[in-house]
Formats: C-alpha cells, structure tokens, sequence
C-alpha cells in the first residue's frame, strides 16, 4: 500500500446511486459521493437514512438499483459476483457492528480468514494475522478465543481481520455502537492510526463526538446526501489535480498542497459548526 | 439473482480481478469448522450413517465368511465322495444290494475306494430296566472297518473298529447317538436286543453323511453273529477321481442293482453343503436391504444437520462473502462438511462392521473373511450420500444473500 495523501486518486466513486427495495422503500436516492484515497470520513445520519445502504453498495455486497459504482477504480456494475468477491477479498475491508468473530478459532485464526479468499498460503497467512494484531496491541491475545476477549479487544481483532490483506478501503459500520466509550475511544484511536499509515477510512457512527474528531463528515438523511463537508474541498482538489497535468508537476503539487492544508482548516471550523447543530438535534428528538 | 452474471467482463486497464483458488488443505479446513464448533450434533448424525455401514459390512463379512468356511469344509471333505442306497421296486417291494456289493463297486475303473453299512434290526436301549420299546431314534447299522477312511473322519473319542474287534459284542455311537443315550465316554454298556454291547468309540459329526450321526456302529461279523444280520449292504460308499465323479456316478446304479438300478439311489452327499453355501443368499440380500435402509435414513439425518448448520450460520456465510468468498467457494465449504460427515460415518461404521464380523466368526469357529470390495463399496456409498445430502444445503448457502446473511439474528 502506497502513503498517499487526500486528493489523490479517488478510491469510491457513487455517481446518482439510488437503491430501491420492495415495497417501494428507497433507502438511497441519486446518492454521488467521492472519497479519495488516505481519506477518513465519517458517515452519519439518522436511524434508517440509508447509511448501511450506501456502506453495502459500496462494499459491493448490495447492487444499487440504479447509478454507477466505482471501486479501486473497478467499475463495479460490470462484474460478475466471482469478480466482485475477488475485489473484496483484494481491496475492501470490512468492519461490522457485531464483530463477527468465529466463536471456536482464537484471535489469530480469526484474522487469517482475512486472507483465506486472496491465495494467501497458509504459512504467511498466520505470519501476517500475527503482526496484523500487534498492530491493534493484541499481540498479548494472540491464542484467545473471542469469549475470552472483551468487547473492545474482539472489535480490535475484527479491525485486524479488516486491514491484514491492506485493502485499499476499510468500510466500518458502527464499529464503536457495541462497545463502551473506553474501548470505543481506543478503537478510533486505532482508526486514526491506520489512517495516518495510508488506509482510506469509511465509517459509520452515531456518535457525534467521535463524528467530529474526523476530518470529514457526509451527512444523511431519507437517504439522500444532504451535508458534505468534503465535497467541496474534493471537487477543489480534483480540479487542482487536472490543471497540474497541463502545467510542471512539482509547482502545482506545491501549489495544491497549500491550498489543502488551507482548506482543511476551514473544514474543521465548519465541523464544529456542525457538531453544534448535531447536538441540538440530538436535543430535540 | 438480481444481477445477470457476466463472465470476467474487461476492468478497463486494470488488472483483471480473478477469484484465488482455495488448496485442498484449506477446502478441507473450512469444512471441519463447522463440525468442530458442534461435536455432539456431528456424533448423532454420523451414528445413522455409521449403524447402515456396519450393518452392510457385517451382513456381507459374515455370509462372506460363512461361505467360505462351507467351502473350506468342502474342500477338506472332498467332492468326490457318492452314495449308493438300496430302494424299492416297482411293486413297492425292498431291493436289497447283493453282498457282493462293494466288491463290484471297486472294480469300476476310477473308483478308488469302496464301503458300506447294513441295517441291522437291533433295538439300542441304555440298560435293560428301560423298556425295548423306547429305543431314543437310536438305530443300529453294521460298518466296514474301512468306513471312516471313506468319510475322512475319525472318532471323537476312543477307538473304531478295527479287525481285531469287529467280532466282538462292541459298538462305536454316532455323536447324537451318544448324547441321546445319555453317554460322554467310551468304556460303559449298552443293550441292543437282548446283548450287552460296550461301547468303545465315539464319532464327531459326520459332516458329509448326518444319517450317521444317529447310529450305533458294529462290526460286520458281530452283527451277523450277534443280531441275525443277512450280510447285505444297504448303503454303499465310494470315492473316485474328481474328474471322474460324473462317469462313475452314470454307471453305479447298473453296477450295485443289475436289473432293477431304477431302485437304487445315487447321490453326492457334496451336493447338500455346496447348496448350503448358496442358500444364504436370500437373507444376505434382505439384510443388505436393511442395511441400505439404515443408510438412507442416515443420509437425510446428515442433510437435516447441514440444512440446520446452514441456517445457523447465515452470519458467518455473509461474513465470508464480505471477506471475499465466492459462491463455489461457500459451496464448496458446505459439501466438504456434509462429505466430511458422512465419511467419518462411514468410517466409524465400516470398524465396527469389521468388528462384528471378526466377532461373530471366532464365535462360530470360522476364518473371518470381510470381502475389500464391501469396504470399497461402503466407501462409495458414503461419499455419495455425503454429496447428495450436501448438494441442497450447500446451494442454499451459496445463494444466501451477503447483506441478508450478515444481518440475520
Ligand atoms: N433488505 C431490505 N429490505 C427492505 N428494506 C430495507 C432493507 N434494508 C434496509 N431497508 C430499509 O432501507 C432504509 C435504510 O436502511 P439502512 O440500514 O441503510 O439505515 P441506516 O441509516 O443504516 O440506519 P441505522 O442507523 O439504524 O443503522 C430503512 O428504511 C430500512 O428499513
Ligand atoms: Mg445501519
């Protein structure tokens, strides 16, 4: 995996993606959303928006009824369900509420199966599970089983699973919504680490703390996209990306890099502006 | 499914996305997770594979060894061996064998051998205070010396006749004979008629000729002497070259009963062992019925237990369809289960049809003989109805939905 930074290529492109399902409940309606690769954004919204919805289309577990998918750069609607296994098991990874652990296998067999559908050996399988789980400082818990784990621990062993094959993109839906605010805080701690090591971040939360310590925050609601607070900034980045490939490329990567490190400050206001109306609404329900 | 399956469609520059292949290990892994996480539900459904396995291999070891210990037996004993029976007339009148009988037989080429036994009309009883009427179905016949070397048995107990006592007021009893009057060793008395008679023999059982199991045997010249015996066989024995069985046996008749050979009866004792040998057949194939039976009822527990196993683990199908397992592979993962399964039945159940068949042989005496092909077919019948039982199951887990799967309860 490449150290890339934010406005680089983008690593999910929804372009109008609506999702339909029976009984005419449209869970995402003309949904288009760019997240970049080194990108780590926070998703939030009320109960039953379609934040799950969009997390799943773009985890190519869920087709979307209609709208384009693009993922790594593979444009999900054209490939067969063996291609799109191939494509989750080489650069997606996932991260669930519930942590989905095998009850009878402990931590390192666990987080091997992350490997198991790549044509990883077997061998090197266990090797990469074991320094997978010192990298989320379980390496003390490496032959526990999940009853023998607590909650934090086992979200963490699920978060080794999700990053030892280095996907491209880690899709987290609530990954803290089970567990208490200690182990919550030290599984975003976890996040932002892996974060700051290159991977691209897409996660799920209620909570409006955690929302607002993330550089960038899409906003839900009857399943449309109704804040971004990185729209801008990646529509700006793109645009810069394009001049750059006409004129030299060191001026304008300075130049972008500058202009970013700007904007992102103006991000951070607005988030705490944001975080601010969250609370009210938190208040009013 | 909703979406239409297209077969590696271009990724535009990319490189192409191909599923990996699971190696043997791993498929194998995979499918004993699920039997390790529930061992007590794996024991019961492998029990109903295992009881038809065994029962299929025990019903064919045993007819199997049962078969081959008969011809064994017949082997030992010889096919060789014919009888010829004195019988009656035309006019329902008896038709006794000239004496010189034996003399005639052995003179046919191919025969090698020739003897015979008289009835003689003496009445057994155990001592005189029993009444003569209750004779215990013992009967007495006369026996060349030679007689035993003609059946190829020897006396359990004691002596045979021999030509220094064939003269003398003693007898040799048939086993059954023996048992009915009450007698284990040689050495006591008996009455025939109005002699006491010491016994000095006891025969084993007479595999070939059972007739003589119930009989008390007397020297030819003692029975004349003794009981008024006309000297005529009633029963002639001859053994010949196998070969030659068939010639001999076309020319017997003629030979013993010039005249009237439509009374005398011909017959290979062989006969009635070989067609034991046969017989079995009909409960074998009944028992193998049963077996396949137990079979069939243990091939729907198993898909009963993988229907169940599937629906249990709806959460860890979807979960492995997010990590990147394709539809064979979840498939796949389920039939090596059910095939896993029911191997560890059939396996199970082949030892302890082994063990019943080794079992039940050594308490009959017999060479235990379990036939490879009952094991290989046992084999066969097990991964067939691994697969069978898995198919359904295993589609259905295949087929499940990943984001249904992932949030099922
Ligand atoms: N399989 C389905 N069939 C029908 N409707 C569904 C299905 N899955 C989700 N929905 C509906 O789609 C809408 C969006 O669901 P989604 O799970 O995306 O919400 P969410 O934003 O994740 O909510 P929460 O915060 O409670 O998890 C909901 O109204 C839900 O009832
Ligand atoms: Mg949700």
């Amino acid at each position: 995996m490449t150290t890339s930074t934010p406005g680089s290529a983008p690593v999910v492109e929804l372009r109008d993606v609506s999702k339909a399902y029976a009984g005419d409940v449209h869970a995402l309606r003309g949904v288009s959303l760019t997240v970049c690769a080194g990108e780590l954004l926070a998703i939030v919204g009320p109960s039953g928006s379609g934040k799950s919805t969009m997390l799943n289309v773009i985890g190519t577990l869920d087709p979307p009824t209609v709208g384009t998918v693009r993922v790594a750069g593979y444009d999900v609607g054209g490939l067969s369900d063996a291609q799109l296994s191939a494509l989750r098991s080489r650069h997606i990874g996932f991260v669930f509420q519930h942590f989905h652990l095998a009850a009878g296998r402990d931590a390192i067999d666990n987080v091997a199966d992350g490997l198991l559908y790549a044509g990883v050996p077997r061998k090197e399988r266990r090797a990469r599970a074991r320094a997978a789980l010192e990298r989320v400082r379980l390496g003390h818990r490496l032959d526990h089983r999940p009853a023998e784990l607590s909650g934090g621990e086992k979200q963490r062993v699920a978060i080794a699973r999700g990053l030892v094959g280095e996907p491209d993109l880690l899709l987290a839906d609530e990954p803290t919504g089970a567990l208490d605010t200690a182990s919550g805080e030290v599984v975003m701690e976890l996040l932002h680490e892996l974060n700051a090591g290159g991977t691209t971040i897409c996660v799920i939360t209620h909570d409006h703390e955690i929302a607002g310590s993330l550089p960038r925050q899409v906003r839900f609601r009857d399943g449309e996209i109704v804040a971004d607070s990185g729209a801008k900034e990646a529509k700006e980045a793109k645009e810069a990306r394009e001049a750059q490939q006409g004129k030299q490329g060191k001026q304008g990567k300075q130049a972008q890099q500058g202009k970013q490190a700007q904007e992102a400050q103006q991000g951070k206001q607005a988030q705490e502006a944001q975080q601010g109306k969250q609370a009210q609404q938190v208040r009013s329900r | 499914m909703s979406r239409p399956k297209r077969q590696s469609a271009p990724t535009g520059g990319l490189p192409p996305l191909k599923p990996s292949r699971l190696s043997p290990r791993d498929i194998l892994g995979l499918g004993a997770v699920g039997l390790r996480a529930r061992r007590a539900r794996v024991v019961l459904s492998a029990l109903g594979i295992a009881i038809g396995i065994a029962t299929m291999v025990a019903v064919v070891g045993l007819s199997q060894s049962s078969k081959s210990d008969l011809l064994a037996q017949l082997d030992r004993l010889g096919t060789n061996l014919l009888t010829v029976e004195a019988g009656k007339d035309a006019l329902g009148q008896e038709v006794r064998l000239p004496k010189s009988a034996v003399a005639m037989v052995e003179r046919i080429g191919p025969v090698q051998h020739a003897t015979a036994t008289g009835n003689v009309d003496a009445k057994i009883r155990r001592s005189d205070v029993v009444p003569e009427e209750r004779t215990a179905g013992v009967t007495t016949q006369a026996a060349r010396t030679d007689l035993l070397t003609a059946l190829g048995t020897h006396v359990a107990k004691g002596t045979w006749l021999n030509e220094g006592n064939e003269r003398l007021p003693v007898t040799v009893l048939g086993s059954v004979a023996a048992q009915r009057l009450g007698i284990t060793e040689p050495g006591g008395k008996i009455m025939m008629n109005d002699e006491y008679v010491v016994v000095i023999g006891i025969l084993g059982p007479v595999e070939l000729v059972p007739t003589l199991d119930c009989v008390a045997l007397v020297g030819f010249p003692a029975a004349e002497r003794y009981f008024r015996f006309d000297g005529h066989p009633s029963m002639i024995f001859e053994r010949s070259a196998d070969a030659a069985v068939e010639d001999v046996r076309a020319v017997l008749a003629r030979t013993v009963s010039p005249g009237a050979e439509g009374s005398a009866k011909v017959s290979r004792p062989s006969d009635a062992l070989a067609a034991k040998a046969a017989t079995d057949k009909g409960l074998t194939t009944l028992m193998l019925g049963l077996g396949a039976v137990a079979l069939l009822v243990g091939g729907v527990g198993v898909a009963n237990t993988m229907v169940i196993s599937v629906l249990e683990r709806r959460q860890e199908i979807g979960l492995r369809r997010a990590i990147g397992a394709t539809k064979n592979a979840i498939r796949l993962q389920f039939l090596t289960e059910s095939l896993l399964l029911s191997a560890i039945g059939g396996a199970t159940g082949a030892v302890l049809g082994a063990a019943a068949t080794y079992g039940f042989a050594l308490a009959q005496g017999w060479t235990a003989v379990i036939p490879p092909w009952s094991l290989a077919g046992g084999l066969a019948a097990t991964l067939l109805i691994g697969v069978l039982a898995g198919l359904y199951p295993a589609v259905r887990a295949s087929r499940l939905h990943p984001t249904v799967a992932l949030n099922a309860i």
